[in-house]
């Protein structure tokens, strides 16, 4: 196993990331040395095991389908780094 | 006694007997903290007006004879909990102006029994650290030795209780995060089992994982913060519906035969000594109060760590994704869509969180989704059947927090793997969704404390706050301050 900066390249791009030459780097090899770690998990057999990904076992949590008022506009918007009416504004999306 | 050394009981008595007003022991606190603060660190904002109006009330509360234990009682909570109309960062630059619209529903059940709050705690941001070194708000420092890090990454609200700034407080603990950090000051803490108390307004690390819970002075105030906290919310459709016990009532029933397990796997070579003579003197103290010790197994033990680091970066990639500078937080100038995002993240997360995102990531990734994150799901199946095996045969479980006492400030920044392995007795807990309380047990030669872990089993809760009571009222640990 071994991560290059290339890797790291790819990664940080799917993860909306800009990185600096020396941080990819630095990624790269503590990345590898983690993964190296984690590695010790292929040598356990888990075939036939269900996975986990909650530590509680329930089903869907049902309620019933009442109106209760909502935070609002003004509140929900109050944070907008920018705001056009009574949307969130971004850049230009289409040109 | 100075106001700000009391637990939340003996302040309640001080308050209900009319000894002392709510405003002035808030008051007293507000100075306390900005006396020592210089030193040590835990607070990213301090709210001393929300403070003293809070306090007001509560002694028109008070008065009326309409009030709880909390009523009254100065607390800070992690930066983590969202406040309305307080600004709340989590630790980290992209929040540096984020002001949230509606509160944590843990933290507005305090405040709607009549709690204080003081100010908000420096954390390690978004909660992904064990030393409170990854804040973008300063380093937190151990009230005991101020070179040493405080423990993460609830750094500020064990410091806080240490250092005499809060009565109690709050944090979370996704694999060890309020455990450690007691550990480390010298303080009580307790996660809850998962689904125990609600995560509504608690900005999410990792959801799977992650957990509320109180760091206080001693046992007894544990469990009435415990109560405070404990109920389902239908705002978190993962908050469990179960009764809650009257905890403050389970304190005194002893410790005598019941079934304490010794896990194995936690009594490892490299242990530091100082903490297994602590280990050791605790049993002793355990077995002299009546309690039976069973040798046991958690033969995953030594998986957990490369699980957790793979779940919980995985859900953190996720949960952290709506850091994008569209609806609030840090924005970058950027002329495209895409690069805003880009930029915005860059800018506003921390190496640490960077860091935890390209982990996640990557095993949530195509091509290695199967082998990392799916394994490490199924692995989870084998940690958490380890527990309920050993469960089958034993009450609770005592172990070390933390390998070590506190280490030095900046001795693991730049070794990640190594900061990550000082969690590796807590994490299974977290993994296994049950709940865990450390609480004081001896000091290291270099006068640390040393945290002493008791495991329950899921909402085994009031098991803990026995046990815990049981053990502190056979030694004076929890007595001893830091000199701060």
């Amino acid at each position: 196993m071994k991560i290059t900066v290339a890797d790291v390249e790819h990664v940080a791009r799917l993860a909306r990331l800009e990185l600096a030459p020396a941080e990819k780097e630095q990624f790269a090899s503590q990345m590898d040395a983690i993964l190296d770690y984690v590695e010790k998990l292929k040598g356990l057999n888990t075939d036939g095991i269900v996975p986990t990904s909650h530590a509680v076992p329930m089903e869907n949590a049902f309620r019933e389908d009442v109106v209760d008022p909502s935070i609002g506009l003004e509140k929900a918007l109050a944070n907008a780094p920018d705001r056009a009416g009574t949307f969130f504004a971004v850049p230009k999306v289409i040109e | 006694m100075n106001v700000f050394e009391m637990t939340i009981n003996d302040l309640h008595i001080a308050l209900k007997g009319k000894q002392i007003s709510s405003v002035e022991a808030t008051s007293a606190m507000l100075e306390r903290i900005e006396s020592v603060e210089p030193q040590v660190g835990s607070f990213i904002t301090v709210t001393p007006e929300v403070a003293l109006a809070a306090a007001k009330e509560a002694d028109q509360r008070i008065a009326s004879g309409n009030c709880h234990l909390l009523t009254g009682i100065p607390l800070a909570i992690k930066d983590i909990f969202l406040t309305e109309g307080i600004r709340t960062t989590c630790g980290s630059r992209i929040l540096d102006n984020f002001i949230p619209p509606y509160s944590a529903t843990s933290w507005e059940k305090l405040r709607n029994l009549g709690a204080v709050l003081l100010g908000k705690l420096n954390q390690d941001e978004f909660a992904m650290g064990s030393s409170n070194e990854s804040s973008a708000y300063g380093v937190t420092r151990n009230p005991w030795d101020t070179t040493c890090i405080p423990g993460g990454s609830s750094g500020g609200s064990a410091a806080a209780v240490a250092a005499r700034q809060a009565i109690a407080t709050l944090g979370t603990d996704t694999g060890g995060s309020i455990r450690q950090p007691a550990s480390h000051c010298g303080c009580v803490g307790l996660k809850p089992t998962y689904g125990r108390v609600s995560r509504y307004g608690v900005i999410a690390y990792a959801s799977s994982l992650d957990q509320v819970g109180p760091l206080t002075r001693d046992v007894a105030d544990c469990a009435v913060m415990l109560e405070a906290l404990a109920g389902h919310d239908p705002k978190d459709s993962t908050s469990v519906d179960t009764p809650v016990p009257d905890y403050t009532s389970a304190l005194k029933r002893g410790v005598k035969g019941l079934k304490i397990g010794l896990p194995k796997e936690y009594f490892i070579a490299g242990l530091d000594p100082d903490v297994q003579s602590a280990m050791a003197a605790a049993i002793e103290t355990y077995r002299r109060l009546g309690a039976e010790f069973v040798d046991i197994t958690l033969p995953h033990t030594d998986y957990a760590v490369a699980t957790y680091y793979l779940i919980a970066t995985a859900e953190a990639s996720s949960n952290l994704a709506r850091y994008d500078g569209v609806r609030f937080g840090h924005r970058a100038e950027a002329d495209s869509l895409l690069d805003m995002y880009t930029k915005s993240r860059s800018e506003g997360f921390g190496s640490e969180v960077k860091r935890r995102i390209m982990l996640g990531t990557y095993a949530l990734s195509s091509g290695y989704y199967d082998a990392y994150y799916v394994k490490a799901q199924k692995v989870r199946t084998l940690i958490m059947d380890d527990f309920t095996k050993a469960f089958a045969d034993v009450d609770l479980m005592l172990t070390p927090v933390a390998p070590t006492p506190a280490f030095k400030i900046g001795e693991k920044v730049n070794d990640p793997l190594q900061m990550y392995l000082s969690d590796i007795f807590t994490i299974p807990v977290n993994l296994a969704g049950t709940c865990a309380m450390s609480l004081p047990a001896g000091f290291s030669s270099s006068g640390l404390p040393i945290g002493l872990q008791l495991i329950g089993k899921p909402f085994g809760e009031e098991t803990l706050l026995q046990a815990g009571y049981a053990f502190e009222q056979a030694t004076e640990w929890h007595t001893r301050k830091a000199t701060i």
